[in-house]
């Protein structure tokens, strides 16, 4: 009972990481940019998702759509303004552009918000569900539902779509893509409007689980390992990738010394790196002249 | 415009291209030796923490500048340096002895984490450096017996036979005689064979590897001498600081270390020294500034990080090749100077196209 409870909790905190990973993975898949803000991003959100809530005063179900709207627009203005000139620049100059993203975006964050830890208040927060003595949070069980949903959402959505199918076209090839009449530029901005979006929920949903503040984006960097184990550009391998990190974390705090919980997301990056670096849904092959 | 005229091969390879270049150098070196007489304690302090963060660049500029090989842990060489080094001096190892055998284990343990990074490239090696840091921080605070765990560890006083190194003027001469010979390291190792290569992999892996460049070997080696540099940094660095604690060696530092490179301007010696003195004068400003800003605004958690970041992301947009990159451009209007054109410096785009079957 005690390993089914560990598997449980291990899934809803890597339904978290997953979450995240997916908006890595979404933004990579569609510009082969790498956003290391992503984590920041989730953070941010979830200081919407507080202040509509508990400032504003909002019901949950109106706040909701807000804060994710709010953030598309967010990441539509960062993709504008940030990383449009970097279009055609080296990945390492772009992944170097997110990380000072990163803090700018923490240190504002700290400007408005403050230091403090916060929590919002959700319709569903303390509720359990009882199956004979396995006991599940509903926050837990949100997450793994919204997960869930939000996965179908995505692959309905890159399968078939016009805009799903635009944004794969112009990640294979720009410049083709342009040819044939895609709006890449626009493409790019929708693609940051969505992936802001999914942090967005991941904020919300993580929210009730642990507190808010400034630097509850540093799950980010165990959602990029989640993202490469499951192979970098697959949304199927973000989340078996932040589910894999999850369940073992849960794990090695348990039956590991203290400190390994902690690194087991890296550990396990560092073995998957050696052993099959693609991750385990591999979409890339070897580069050929 | 100044034209010089080759009559040798060995032109190619000297390390002052014309007289002007001995000149200008020769008269920065008197001027650094002079320092001391006209400066006081905490500036020669300062300039000493300038030149350490400089050697650590050299490290990551062979790196990430010539090789091409991104690296967002080095904080963790630095880390393996300045402990391998206190530990040491605490065994009652002399100081030199130390310092190479410290600089020789950050080499040694860069080349074993260089080795599954022949596989990768990218962002994938950027993060596998990433997560090697955060485990060698971990590893800092939990080996108690070793770091002294999150109590930290207190560093010995730098001397070499009875010679005592402590006062800043010593300590001052210590780390330019270090960054010194390093320069002249790395500026040598960039004209021999193995540095050609290293540069040969940045710019095309393909075409270096159908030259018949041993990709794996020059990148191990790249790995090791660029983590080499750092750790050697990180020895001194445990001087100045005087006391270790994980808390010096974070993800923070890591990405300091690259927002110098890239700051300074990468690919470039130069850009080392620029980035550096950018980095070790910049928290001095922002403290300046910090007095002046009304408190609303200076009172704001991370507003340091976060300044760091803007810079970063100014620079990327607006001057990709950095300090150096700009100081060429402003040499180089007033050398061609009614002639000058502003497409000369123009960057190439490139489109992009991936492998990706799915």
């Amino acid at each position: 009972m005690e390993v089914l409870q560990l598997l449980v909790s291990g899934i809803s905190q890597g339904c978290v990481y997953g979450l995240i990973a997916l908006g890595f993975v979404l933004i990579y898949k569609a510009t082969e940019m790498v956003n290391f803000a992503q984590g920041d991003l989730m953070m941010l959100g979830a200081f919407f998702a507080y202040s509509y809530i508990n400032v504003f005063e909002m019901p949950f179900y109106l706040a909701f759509p807000a804060t994710i709207f709010t953030m598309a627009i967010i990441g539509a203005l960062t993709e504008r303004l940030l990383l449009r000139p970097m279009i055609g620049e080296p990945h390492f100059s772009v992944l170097m552009l997110t990380i000072g993203l990163g803090f700018i975006l923490r240190a504002v964050a700290g400007a408005i918000w403050g230091n403090e830890p916060r929590s919002i208040s959700t319709p569903y927060a303390g509720g359990v569900i009882d199956l004979n003595g396995l006991i599940i949070g509903y926050e837990n069980l949100v997450i793994i539902v919204g997960t869930a949903a939000l996965c179908l959402l995505l692959y309905l959505f890159f399968r078939f779509t016009r805009l799903g199918l635009a944004m794969q076209a112009a990640s294979q090839n720009q410049l083709a893509a342009f040819y044939v009449g895609i709006p890449v530029k626009r493409v790019y901005s929708m693609v940051w409007a969505i992936s802001a979006s999914i942090s967005a929920v991941a904020g919300i949903l993580v929210a009730p689980v642990s507190l808010i503040d400034p630097l509850m984006g540093f799950v980010g960097i165990k959602a990029f390992a989640a993202a490469i184990v499951g192979g970098f550009g697959s949304l199927p391998g973000a989340i078996l990738g932040g589910l894999i990190i999850g369940i073992v974390e849960q794990f090695a705090g348990l039956y590991l010394p203290p400190g390994f919980s902690d690194v087991s997301a890296y550990i396990i990056l560092l073995a998957m790196l050696l052993i099959r670096p693609q991750g385990i849904f591999a979409s890339m092959q070897r580069k050929k002249v | 415009m100044r034209f010089i005229k080759k009559t040798h091969y060995n032109q190619d390879i000297q390390l002052f291209k014309h007289r002007g270049q001995l000149f200008w150098y020769g008269a920065l070196g008197v001027a650094l030796l002079l320092f001391p007489l006209v400066l006081s304690e905490f500036y020669l302090g300062e300039l000493s923490l300038v030149f350490i963060y400089a050697i650590a660049g050299i490290g990551l500029m062979l790196l990430t500048g010539y090789t091409g090989l991104v690296s967002l842990g080095h904080a963790a060489f630095l880390a393996i340096g300045a402990y391998t080094h206190a530990y040491l001096l605490a065994q009652g190892w002399p100081f030199p002895v130390s310092l190479i055998c410290a600089t020789l284990l950050s080499s040694l343990v860069g080349a074993i984490i260089g080795i599954p990074a022949l596989r990768m490239t990218g962002i994938y090696l950027a993060v596998a450096t990433l997560a090697f840091a955060i485990i060698v921080e971990q590893v800092l605070s939990h080996w108690v017996s070793v770091t002294g765990g999150f109590r930290g560890m207190a560093v010995e006083l730098p001397s070499i036979g009875s010679l005592s190194l402590d006062d800043s003027i010593a300590f001052y001469f210590l780390c330019l005689f270090v960054l010194t010979c390093c320069l002249f390291l790395a500026m040598n190792l960039l004209r021999t064979s193995t540095g050609r290569a290293m540069t040969a992999i940045r710019d095309s892996e393909i075409s270096a590897q159908s030259m018949g460049i041993h990709l794996a070997y020059t990148k191990t080696l790249a790995f090791g001498i660029s983590a080499g540099f750092t750790g050697l940094a990180g020895s001194l660095l445990a001087h100045k600081i005087g006391y270790l604690a994980p808390d010096s060696f974070t993800l923070l530092t890591s990405i300091q270390l690259l927002l110098m490179v890239v700051v300074g301007g990468l690919g470039s010696l130069h850009g080392v020294i620029y980035g550096a003195l950018f980095i070790g004068l910049l928290p001095q400003a922002l403290a300046l500034l910090r007095d002046t800003l009304p408190p609303v605004l200076a009172q704001i958690p991370g507003l340091e990080p976060g300044i760091f970041g803007l810079i970063l992301v100014l620079v990327l947009i607006y001057e990709p090749q950095g300090i150096y990159g700009r100081w060429l451009k402003i040499r180089n209007y007033f050398e061609e100077f009614p002639l000058y054109r502003k497409a000369t410096h123009k960057r190439q785009r490139s489109y992009l196209r991936t492998e990706r079957l799915k």
